[in-house]
């Protein structure tokens, strides 16, 4: 039996939340005795693909030919059913994103296995697999027990510690057979480069109602420069248009967990806290003492967003030299 | 065409969350019960949809699957502008079971496009649409931002790492959104309320199904260490804490 671990690329670099992937299959695999095969679809020079042996993986199946490339969520799935009998699989693990949330509850019902998403913590056990996942918007975890002979895992960011496994490199340039005939059908992409992307940032900067206007941005975007943030806003923010949907981080916007989520002039509303209290740490920002953020922060700094905002940059630049 | 819009009855989202039962369910006390957000938004999405299709969608309908007691946010969906709905009679178990009923309906009415939330604000599975779609063996979309129909031509941007892309797709198929696809969710004005009380809702029985998975409890995080306060004019330690002591910098 093998454990399949889904990993993602971007820009031709295995995501850091795939190695965390294939560092849980690795606990997995050590309690159940199993393998862990991780299958890479794209153009991933081998060099890359090497990274996740090192992790754990005993096997890498890689899949470059182009047809494949573009992300249809029904093919994938046939794909990744081809993948779990070709290897005899129990689990397949992906990690909590884009095209995880897509493909794996396909894949579930492909599989008829339980599909136990936004995992959290490395299972309470290991037959029957238990598993702790976030619910209620992160206001609390379920325990989950898997009733089915394979199970369809999907992990939230920091849900395994990372670290190395090495075994030996074998890379196996695999060809499906499943049709490539995609009812979907991509006219353009639009990325926009360089640009930080927020579920995968280490360090998170964002602005609240308490920067009074969409105008008032720059000194939150020149303190994410120096610390090479990502940057973010609450979700008055983005209604208001002051900033672009996209960058609304809260409940109903992007969940995210950083090393650090660095709030300013946010009140903390319970929604807003339900997509960022997975962060490690959190500094608060605020001028009102009485903020509920403050209740949720590591630390904080009462006072005007507009004085400590120049001070804090500046002390970020001396703490890098910068 | 017809559309189906897929409706969690999920707690009010600020509702402080307790549970009972030796922590194996919500306590519903004091609870207040409201359309999923998500779903809301596929709601407006779907009736703005319609209304500028030029009779092309002739309904939208919606469908949940709970117990009756979760008929007042299926009434507030009709008063919101749905034409008719669906209550498939059972407690909702894993998104396994769920998504088996809703695919049962969805395949024998012959709808031609499904609306799902990205997730409900109680279980976050993210499951639910995309499951839907491989039952019935159709195309599903994740993570649509923007959903545009002109003329039955049918334009989809879904949310990829650092962008958009754009998306042609052909009925039928399963459309799983998040936030951005429409500006506001609508909220029942006084005549959609009062149009809402005589609009069908089709009460049916489960096919039968078997759970994948049982939930056995639940936990509530453990309280935080209080919040460490800097003064404003010091920023140097803070920067300092993040680096020697939270180890983040």
């Amino acid at each position: 039996m093998s454990i399949i671990v889904f990993s993602e690329n971007r820009s031709e670099k295995i995501k850091k939340s795939s190695l965390e992937a294939v560092a849980y299959a690795t606990n997995i695999s050590k309690n159940t005795q199993q393998a862990v095969v991780s299958v890479s679809i794209g153009n991933v020079p081998n060099e890359e693909l090497e990274i996740l042996a090192k992790y754990g993986a005993s096997k890498i199946i890689s899949i470059n030919a182009p047809e494949w490339q573009t992300h249809d969520s029904q093919a994938y799935a046939k794909l990744l059913n081809e993948i779990t009998e070709k290897e005899n699989a129990s689990t397949i693990i992906f990690t909590n994103s884009n095209i995880g949330k897509a493909v794996a509850p396909r894949l579930s019902v492909r599989l008829k296995a339980a599909l136990v998403s936004g995992i959290v913590s490395i299972p309470s056990s290991y037959s029957p697999l238990t598993l702790k996942r976030k619910s209620y918007n992160g206001g609390a975890f379920q325990n989950v027990q898997v009733k089915s002979p394979k199970a369809v895992l999907t992990l939230n960011p920091n849900s395994c510690e990372v670290v190395e496994n090495p075994q030996a490199v074998n890379i196996e340039n695999y060809t499906p057979n499943t049709p490539t005939n995609f009812q979907t059908k991509i006219e353009s992409t639009d990325v926009t480069s360089g640009k930080i992307v927020l579920t995968e940032a280490s360090i998170v900067v964002s602005g609240g109602r308490g920067l009074k206007s969409g105008d008032n941005w720059k000194p939150l975007e020149e303190l994410a420069d120096a610390l090479g943030a990502g940057l973010a806003c609450s979700r008055p923010v983005s209604d208001e248009g002051w900033r672009s949907h996209e960058e609304h981080v809260g409940q109903t916007g992007k969940i995210i967990a950083p090393d650090l989520y660095l709030a300013v002039g946010i009140s903390g509303a319970i929604q807003h806290i339900g997509g960022v209290s997975a962060s490690k740490v959190i500094v608060a920002i605020d001028r009102d003492k009485d903020a509920p953020i403050f209740k949720y922060a590591d630390y904080g700094i009462v006072g005007d967003a507009f004085e400590v905002l120049p001070r804090l940059i500046e002390s970020v630049k001396k703490f890098k030299n910068i | 065409m017809k559309i189906l819009v897929c409706i969690s009855n999920v707690p009010d989202t600020t509702t402080k969350i307790k549970f009972d039962d030796g922590m194996k369910s919500l306590d519903t006390n004091g609870v207040q019960w409201v359309i999923n957000p998500w779903d809301e938004f596929a709601l407006t999405r779907a009736l703005e949809i319609k209304e500028q299709s030029s009779g092309k969608i002739e309904k939208v309908s919606v469908i949940n699957v709970g117990p009756v007691s979760t008929e007042p946010t299926i009434r507030k969906a009709l008063a919101i502008g749905a034409d008719d709905a669906f209550r498939i009679d059972c407690e909702p178990s894993d998104s396994y079971t769920i998504a088996t009923q809703i695919a049962e309906v969805a395949k024998n009415e012959n709808y031609d496009i499904i609306f799902a939330g990205i997730e409900s604000s109680d279980c976050n599975s993210s499951a639910v649409g995309s499951m839907v779609a491989e039952f019935m063996d159709i195309a599903s979309v994740s993570s649509v931002s923007s959903f545009e129909f002109n003329n039955s031509d049918i334009t989809l941007k879904r949310e990829i790492d650092g962008g958009k892309e754009t998306v042609k797709i052909q009925t039928p198929f399963v459309a799983i959104v998040q936030k951005g696809i429409c500006i506001n969710p609508r909220i029942p004005a006084m005549r959609g309320i009062m149009m809402a009380r005589t609009k069908p809702i089709k009460v049916s029985s489960p096919v039968s199904t078997e759970a994948l998975s049982e939930a056995l409890s639940f936990e509530v995080p453990p309280p935080k260490a209080d919040c460490k306060m800097i003064d404003a004019e010091n920023t140097d330690e803070l920067i300092e804490l993040l680096h020697s002591e939270a180890k983040v910098l």
